[in-house]
C-alpha cells in the first residue's frame, strides 16, 4: 500500500510598507542609495538615542487589517526581540509580539480549478527591518550598510490553510495584489520589498496532527517559493519513507542549485527573550482612527472583480486576472469608458494581445505604448467593421511600435475591409478560374476545400475582405 | 552660594560668570582632585559658554539661570565631549549629539564644567563600580559618597559645582544626595525627557537634580523638564513654575509614615534624625499618620528583575561594531563580541546583564519577568492607595549613613539592600526628593518625600519648608569649607 502525502503550508510574508520615513527614525526609506547615508543616530543604535513611532506604518497596518477582515488591536504592544548580529544595530529587533495590531483576517483565493479556498490570516504586525550585511569585494572584511535599518515592515502571517504550492502562489500572489491596492507597499520584489518564508511540512492525508516543520527562508520570488515548497515536500517525503524524521529547521533555498538546505536547528535557534520594549508606550488606536481609515479604503480586489463580473458580464475568472492589479483594472475600464461597450471584446485584448506585448517587453501596465484610449481607437474600428480582427492585430503592433493612432494605421496602409460586393465577386471569380482542379474537386464533395477558397480570396485581398461578407458570397458562387 | 543665589548676583553685577566659572573651575582643579569626581573637566568651553552668559546679561537677556555652572552626571550625551557613563565600554565614546536635558539646561545659559565621574552605567549605589575608580565622600574620605550619581553629589557637596545633574532609576540621586547632605530630586517618571540619557533601565530612568537647596532644584528642574516628541515616554503636560510654588504653607498638609521603612535594617540616628524631622513638620502645621505598605518590602527583588531585564536589552548595543570599545584583533565576529563586551563591561554590569539574560529566557520568563511586573502593578496600588489618604509620604532615604569604601564591594545583597527606600518610587514612577536631615556621627542623612504622580511642587514645597527652619542643607564639608 503507497501512503498518500498531504502538504501543510503556511506562509510569513514580510511586506515593506511604503512611508517615507523609517518607523522609529525620520531618516528616508528610498531604495539604492549609496552605503549608510540614510542611517541616523536612531538608526544606528546610538548610546541614548530613542525611538519614536510612525503614525503612517500604524495606519498602512491598520488599512490592511480592515482590508482582510481582520480585528484591529485598540492596544497593541512593541516588543523587543533581542539576538546579535552586526547588522542590528541595537542588538534588538523592535517588534510586535504578544500583542499585534491586526489579528485574525482572511482571504479568498481561487485555485486551479476555479474552486475557492479561504485562507487564514493569524496576524499581521509591524516591525522594523534590519541592515544588510555586505559580503562580497571587501576581502577579509564583511560591511555592513544600515540604509535599511528601521525600514517599516508589516509581517503578515498565514495559518497552514495552504496544501499545495500552487495554493501557496495563489495566496502570495493575493496578498501581493491587496498590499499595492492598498498602497501600502511597492510590491518590488527584487529590491526586497516584498518577500515571504513558508512553513512546510507533510503528513498522512487524513491525519489531524501536523508532521514537523521547515521554515525556508529568502523566498523573494513567485518562482522560487514554488520551486522551493516542492522541492521541501519532495525532501520530506524521501526522508520519512526512507524511515527518517524531519527535524524541526532553518532551511535556506538556493535558488541557484534549486534546493534548501538547514541554516539552523532547533537547538541552536535563538532564545530571543522578547519583552515588552520600555521605551515604547501601547500603540493605542481609537474607534474615529479606525474608521477614518476604513471610510478611506478603495475599491478591494474581490469586490472589484466581482461587479466587473457583475457590471460587465465577465466570467469569474476574466475579472479575477482584469483585477488583479489596480492599474490593469483601471486601464480595462477606461477602455470600457472609450469604447461605450463591448465588455468581453475588450476583455479579450486587454487579457490577450496586450498583456503579452506587455510580458513580452517586460513592462508594467503603466508604461504600455498603447493607452487605454488609443487601445479603444482601435477596437472600435473593430466593433464597426472596418477592419477585421486579424487585420486589428496587424494595426496594435504598428500602434506598439510607432506613436500613430489606429485610424491613421489603417489609413496609410491601406487595411480598410473591403465591403464592396463586386470588388469581391471579381476576386472570388478570378480565384476559381486559377484553380479549376480545386473547384471540381469541391463541387464534387470535397466540402473541406472552402477553407482553401478562403484563404485564397484573403491572400489576394490581403486579408480585407470582410470575412462574414466573403462566406456568404464563396458559398454562393462555388456551387455555381 | 546655591545656584539662586549665584543667579542674582550675576544679574545684579555683582560678580561675572567668567568670574564664577573661573572660580569654580579652581576648585576643580586645587580641593577637588581627591575626590575624583569629575571623569572630564572642559575648561575651555565652560569659559567661551561663560563669556556668552556674560554677554547676555549684559544685553538683559538671559534667565535666572544664566551664567551658573554646573556639571552633568557622564551618562547625559555632550557633543563633542566623551560621554564615558562611567565604563571602559564608552571610555573612547565622544557623543555627537547633546542629550535634551544638556540641550535645555544650555539653552538656559548654564555653563557646563565637565562631566562627572558614576558608577559604570549608574549600576551600582556607591561609585565604585567606575571604570574611572570610587568617588570619595567629601564629609569622609573613606567612606562612599552613594551612587550612581555619586560623582555629581559629591561634587555639589564640596562646591565644586553649584549643581549638577543626577538621574535616578533605584536611587541613584536620592542615595547620593542623603549620604552627601544634599537635595536630590527624582522626578515623575516621563517628566524629563530620557533623550540622549546613555539607557540603563528605561521603565525607571529618570533625570533629576543635585542640588545645595530645594530652591535649587526647582530652578533646575523647571529648566529642564517638559515635552520632548523625540522621547514617546516623555509627558505633554505644562511645566508649572516650580519656583512660584515653594513658599505654600505646610499647614494642612496631610503626611504618612511608611511603617515598613521604619523595622529593622534602619540605623538607630538615622531613624531619629527622620522622626525629629516629621515633628518639625507637624510643628508647621502638617498631619502625620502612620500607613501600611504592605508589598513595598518587594520593592528590592522587584527591581533586581525588572532593571537587569531592560539592561541586559539596553547594553546588546554595546558591540564593538560601531562605537565604543572594541578589542585588538577579532579572530571572528564571536571572538569580537566576546572579548569587546569581556574588556569593555565591569563585574557588576556583566552581573546583572547576566541576571536579565536570565530572566527573559524561554522558561523563566513567567516565573522571573511577568511575576516581577505583576508585583509592580501591587506596589503601585499600594502607592495609589496611600495618596488616596496623604499628599505626600515621608522616611528615611537610606538605612544608614554612608559606608566606607570596600565595605560592601563583595557583598551585591547587602549593597542592593542600600535601595531598599528609594526603589518603590522608581517602580511606581513617583517623584521623590531627599533632604538632609541631620548627622550620625559627622556624616549627614537624608528625609525622603514621595509624592504622588506630577506633585513635584507640592514636594519642593514641603522641602523648602524644612529648609526654612533647618540649616542642615547649609553644611559644608569642613575640607571644602
Amino acid at each position: 500500500m503507497t501512503i498518500e502525502w498531504e502538504t501543510v503550508i503556511g506562509l510569513e510574508i514580510h511586506a515593506q510598507l511604503a512611508t517615507r520615513s523609517k518607523i522609529f527614525s525620520g531618516s528616508s526609506t528610498a531604495y539604492g542609495a549609496t552605503p549608510n547615508v540614510q542611517a541616523n543616530l536612531v538608526d544606528l543604535g546610538y548610546p541614548g538615542v530613542l525611538p519614536v513611532l510612525n503614525r503612517e506604518a500604524a495606519r498602512m497596518a491598520v488599512r490592511f487589517g480592515l482590508a482582510i477582515g481582520a480585528t484591529i488591536a485598540r492596544r497593541s504592544i512593541f516588543a523587543r526581540k533581542n539576538y546579535f548580529y552586526p547588522d542590528l544595530p541595537k542588538g534588538y529587533q523592535i517588534s510586535q509580539y504578544e500583542r499585534p495590531i491586526v489579528e485574525d483576517g482572511r482571504v479568498a483565493i481561487v485555485l486551479d480549478d476555479g474552486a475557492q479556498k479561504t485562507i487564514g490570516v493569524t496576524r499581521a504586525h509591524l516591525e522594523e527591518d534590519a541592515g544588510k550585511s555586505l559580503h562580497e569585494g571587501l576581502g577579509r572584511h564583511s560591511g555592513i550598510d544600515l540604509n535599511r535599518a528601521g525600514t517599516p515592515l508589516l509581517e503578515i502571517v498565514s495559518e497552514p490553510d495552504m496544501r499545495s504550492a500552487r495554493e501557496a502562489i495563489a495566496y502570495m500572489k493575493k496578498i501581493h495584489t491587496l498590499v499595492r491596492y492598498l498602497e501600502i507597499c511597492d510590491g518590488n520584489m527584487q529590491e526586497g520589498s516584498f518577500r515571504c518564508d513558508a512553513n512546510v511540512s507533510v503528513r498522512h492525508r487524513g491525519r489531524h496532527e501536523y508532521g514537523t516543520r521547515c521554515e525556508i527562508k529568502n523566498l523573494n520570488s513567485f518562482r522560487f517559493v514554488e520551486r522551493a515548497i516542492n522541492y521541501e515536500v519532495a525532501r520530506q517525503i524521501e526522508l520519512l519513507e526512507g524511515g527518517g524524521s524531519v527535524v524541526q529547521e532553518t532551511r535556506l533555498y538556493d535558488s541557484d542549485r534549486n534546493e534548501t538546505r538547514p541554516m539552523r536547528s532547533k537547538e541552536e535557534a535563538n532564545d530571543y527573550r522578547y519583552f515588552p520594549d520600555p521605551d515604547l508606550l501601547p500603540l493605542a488606536l481609537d474607534e474615529g482612527f479606525i474608521e477614518e481609515v476604513r471610510s478611506g479604503l478603495p475599491e478591494l480586489p474581490d469586490q472589484k472583480a466581482e461587479r466587473f463580473a457583475r457590471e460587465h458580464g465577465l466570467s469569474p475568472y476574466d475579472a479575477g486576472v482584469l483585477t488583479a492589479s489596480r492599474e490593469l483594472a483601471a486601464y480595462y475600464e477606461e477602455v470600457l469608458r472609450v469604447l461605450g461597450g463591448e465588455a468581453k471584446l475588450a476583455a479579450n485584448w486587454v487579457m490577450g494581445d496586450l498583456s503579452g506585448f506587455l510580458n513580452r517587453d517586460n513592462l508594467e501596465i503603466t508604461r504600455s505604448p498603447v493607452g487605454a484610449k488609443r487601445l479603444a481607437g482601435l477596437l472600435a474600428r473593430i466593433v464597426d467593421g472596418t477592419i477585421s480582427g486579424k487585420i486589428a492585430k496587424e494595426v496594435f503592433e504598428a500602434m506598439w511600435s510607432g506613436q500613430s493612432d489606429a485610424d491613421a494605421i489603417i489609413d496609410a496602409k491601406g487595411l480598410r475591409q473591403i465591403t464592396d460586393i463586386g470588388a469581391i465577386e471579381r476576386v472570388v471569380a478570378a480565384v476559381m478560374a486559377a484553380n479549376p482542379a480545386q473547384l471540381a474537386d469541391y463541387r464534387s464533395g470535397k466540402d473541406k476545400l472552402f477553407g482553401f477558397f478562403v484563404g485564397q480570396v484573403m491572400k489576394a485581398t490581403g486579408g480585407k475582405a470582410n470575412p462574414a461578407q466573403l462566406n456568404d458570397l464563396l458559398r454562393k458562387m462555388l456551387a455555381g | 552660594m546655591t545656584a539662586a543665589e549665584l543667579g542674582r548676583g550675576l544679574r545684579a553685577g555683582k560678580f561675572t560668570s567668567v568670574e564664577v566659572t573661573k572660580h569654580f573651575l579652581g576648585r576643580i582643579d586645587h580641593s577637588g582632585k581627591q575626590l575624583n569626581a569629575f571623569i572630564t573637566v572642559t575648561p575651555e568651553r565652560a569659559m567661551a559658554d561663560a563669556a556668552r552668559a556674560d554677554a547676555r546679561i549684559a544685553r538683559g537677556e538671559g534667565g535666572l539661570l544664566t551664567g551658573v555652572p554646573l556639571a552633568h552626571k557622564d551618562i547625559f550625551c555632550t557633543e563633542g565631549v566623551l560621554t564615558s557613563c562611567g565604563s571602559r565600554m564608552l571610555s573612547n565614546f565622544v557623543a555627537p549629539y547633546d542629550a535634551t536635558v544638556v540641550e535645555r539646561l544650555a539653552g538656559a545659559g548654564m555653563v557646563m564644567l565637565g562631566k562627572t565621574n558614576m558608577d559604570e552605567f549608574a549600576m551600582g549605589s556607591s561609585n565604585e563600580t567606575s571604570w574611572y575608580g570610587p568617588v570619595r565622600n567629601p564629609w569622609d574620605g573613606t567612606k562612599v559618597p552613594g551612587g550612581s550619581s555619586g560623582g555629581s553629589a559629591a561634587a555639589v557637596a564640596a562646591r565644586l559645582v553649584p549643581v549638577a545633574t543626577g538621574t535616578d532609576t533605584g536611587g541613584s540621586i536620592r542615595q547620593p544626595g542623603a549620604l552627601t547632605g544634599l537635595t536630590g530630586f527624582k522626578p515623575t517618571y516621563g517628566r524629563v525627557s530620557r533623550y540622549g540619557m546613555v539607557a540603563f533601565a528605561s521603565s525607571l530612568d529618570q533625570a533629576g537634580v543635585l542640588a545645595q537647596s530645594a530652591e535649587d532644584a526647582a530652578l533646575v528642574l523647571g529648566a529642564m523638564a517638559g515635552h520632548d516628541a523625540r522621547d514617546s515616554t516623555c509627558v505633554n503636560a505644562p511645566v508649572p513654575d516650580y519656583s512660584a510654588g515653594l513658599g505654600r504653607p505646610m499647614k494642612g498638609l496631610r503626611i504618612g509614615v511608611i511603617g515598613e521603612f521604619f523595622g529593622a535594617g534602619l540605623e538607630e540616628g538615622t531613624g531619629k534624625a527622620v522622626r525629629t524631622a516629621l515633628e518639625a513638620f507637624r510643628a508647621m502645621g502638617a498631619t502625620i499618620a502612620e500607613l501600611s505598605l504592605p508589598n513595598l518590602p518587594l520593592s528590592v527583588p522587584t527591581y533586581y528583575v525588572v532593571a537587569p531585564a531592560e539592561c541586559s536589552s539596553n547594553l546588546s548595543r554595546f558591540d564593538g561594531v560601531r562605537f565604543g570599545h572594541r578589542c585588538a584583533d577579532p579572530r571572528d565576529l564571536r571572538d569580537m563580541y566576546k572579548r569587546s563586551r569581556g574588556e569593555g563591561f565591569g563585574a557588576e554590569v556583566k552581573r546583572r546583564i547576566m541576571t536579565g539574560t536570565y530572566v527573559l529566557s524561554a522558561g523563566y520568563y513567567d516565573a522571573y519577568y511577568l511575576k516581577a511586573q505583576k508585583v509592580r502593578s501591587l506596589i503601585n496600588a499600594d502607592f495609589k492607595r496611600a495618596f488616596g489618604e496623604v499628599d505626600v509620604l515621608m522616611g528615611p532615604t537610606t538605612p544608614t549613613p554612608a559606608f566606607a569604601i570596600g565595605a560592601k564591594t563583595n557583598d551585591p545583597i547587602t549593597m542592593y539592600l542600600n535601595d531598599i527606600y528609594t526603589i518603590g518610587a522608581n517602580l511606581a514612577g513617583l517623584p521623590a526628593v531627599s533632604v538632609p536631615c541631620g548627622f550620625v556621627d559627622g556624616l549627614p542623612v537624608g528625609l525622603q518625600i514621595i509624592g504622588p504622580h506630577f506633585a513635584e511642587e507640592r514636594l519642593l514645597a514641603a522641602a523648602h519648608a524644612w529648609q526654612q527652619v533647618t540649616d542642615w542643607h547649609r553644611r559644608v564639608p569642613p575640607m571644602f569649607a
